[in-house]
């Protein structure tokens, strides 16, 4: 059975955002873009983090817009440098990056997929019950507001005492 | 009603300014924590209050449009060109005083940019959205520094009351509303801060009293941080800020 809390709901920017994807004409870039992931969370594609918010095409200039997690995200312009060489490696060498601050990235834009596959990788994701990515135990202590990076938190499970990153909501 | 661009410029410039100045300072912790947890916390707090330092200076460099970028603002303009409130610019001191400072200006910085992203400007508004949600995070953090150290040891509780009688004169400042601000609230633009006096005020006093720390007294206050006019702490912080920029004109990574 699923557990309640999986259900997928979907709130009204996320909505507007896959539904730019869907109507987006230069379909073939988002799907190479997919490949650009968070260089300190592999596990997702900025695309399932919910920092790439559009992508247009003006002949070859093709203008891609993210939102920033957090304000102070050291990873934000590796961010941007991935996403330049990407499509740089399939020969569009003027990309222009703009930075779309509201509405305000959310981890709500998560998608259920997502969740599953930062808890595969032993990151407990942002729900308002943390569990143990590794023994699901709900018995967990908050050893530190920040962990290994601003998006996270550093918990301990009680149960097994894995020591594990709790993507923080916001 | 149109409102000079410059206004708007000046204001994000020292919005910019609070939070870089603050960040510097909460930077200095790096490697100094109390413990590791706490010293990865205080380097998470310093970057987003960098990030917010340069979404304002960012715009307000389009606003100049005079070359300007982020940079310009934060390493080549001297004290005197700064408009962070003091009470930001405040030596770090002891962990105690770094926290009762964080906890005043969080519980400030939580209603001023809520009061923000109802502004008419539609980029100072979106700033606001983004700090706003780090500012409740941040905020939640240092009242519950506030009660450890408040109702902790008798020497966590003889710091924590130190710092707070030391730092509560600078409060005042953040409340006060100058000429450009009184022009920009006008428009809707700026924050009214007088209006947020209140809510801060009952909001301290309920964590002072839980933390067992008596507020102290406003028998004392300075300012003049919005108008240039600083403590000798600021110019202290530029040289080492600003050393790189200085000794090697825009050198870059």
């Amino acid at each position: 059975m699923k557990p309640l809390e999986l259900i997928d709901v979907i709130p009204a920017a996320e909505q507007t955002r896959r539904q730019r994807r869907s109507d987006s004409p230069c379909f073939p870039l988002w799907d190479l873009l997919d490949k650009v992931c968070d260089p300190e969370i592999p596990a997702l594609s900025l695309w399932q983090l919910g920092v790439l918010q559009d992508i247009e095409a003006h002949g070859r200039e093709i203008t891609v817009t993210i939102t920033p997690t957090y304000s102070g995200c050291p990873a934000m312009t590796a961010m941007a440098e991935d996403i330049t060489s990407a499509l740089a490696a399939v020969g569009y060498s003027e990309v222009k990056i703009e930075t779309r601050l509201s509405p305000a990235w959310t981890t709500d834009w998560l998608s259920v997929e997502a969740r599953e596959q930062l808890r595969g990788t032993g990151i407990a994701p942002p729900l308002t019950t943390i569990k143990c990515p590794r023994c699901e135990s709900v018995e967990v202590q908050l050893v530190s507001e920040f962990g290994s990076t601003a998006c996270k938190a550093l918990c301990q499970c009680s149960r097994c005492a894995e020591l594990f990153d709790y993507f923080k909501p916001l | 009603m149109a409102v000079d661009k410059k206004l708007v410029k000046d204001y994000a410039i020292r919005l910019g300014d609070d939070a870089l100045v603050l960040g510097h300072r909460l930077s200095e912790w790096c490697g100094n924590g109390p413990f590791l947890e706490e010293d990865l916390a205080l380097a998470n707090v310093a970057l987003d209050y960098l990030g917010r330092a340069r979404m304002f200076f960012n715009y307000a460099a389009e606003l100049a449009a005079d070359g300007s970028t982020e940079d310009t603002y934060a390493y080549t303009r001297d004290c005197r060109d700064f408009g962070n409130l003091l009470i930001n610019e405040l030596p770090r001191g002891d962990f105690a005083f770094t926290m009762a400072r964080q906890y005043l200006v969080d519980e400030f910085s939580m209603a001023f940019m809520q009061a923000l992203c109802d502004s008419n400007d539609p980029i100072l508004a979106g700033i606001a959205e983004k700090a706003r949600k780090e500012a409740r995070y941040h905020l939640r953090r240092s009242t519950d520094w506030m009660l450890r150290l408040g109702d902790g040891t008798p020497e966590s509780h003889d710091r924590l009351q130190q710092a707070m009688t030391d730092i509560w004169g600078y409060t005042q400042e953040m409340f006060e509303v100058d000429a450009l601000e009184e022009r920009l609230i006008k428009a809707g633009i700026a924050v009214d801060v007088v209006a947020l006096r209140q809510g801060w005020s009952a909001r301290v006093s309920e964590t002072l009293a839980q933390a067992t720390i008596e507020q102290p007294r406003d028998d004392w206050s300075v300012s003049g941080g919005r108008r240039g006019v600083h403590t000798e702490s600021l110019g202290h912080m530029l040289a080492e800020l600003q050393f790189l920029q200085r000794a090697y004109p825009a050198q870059q990574w």
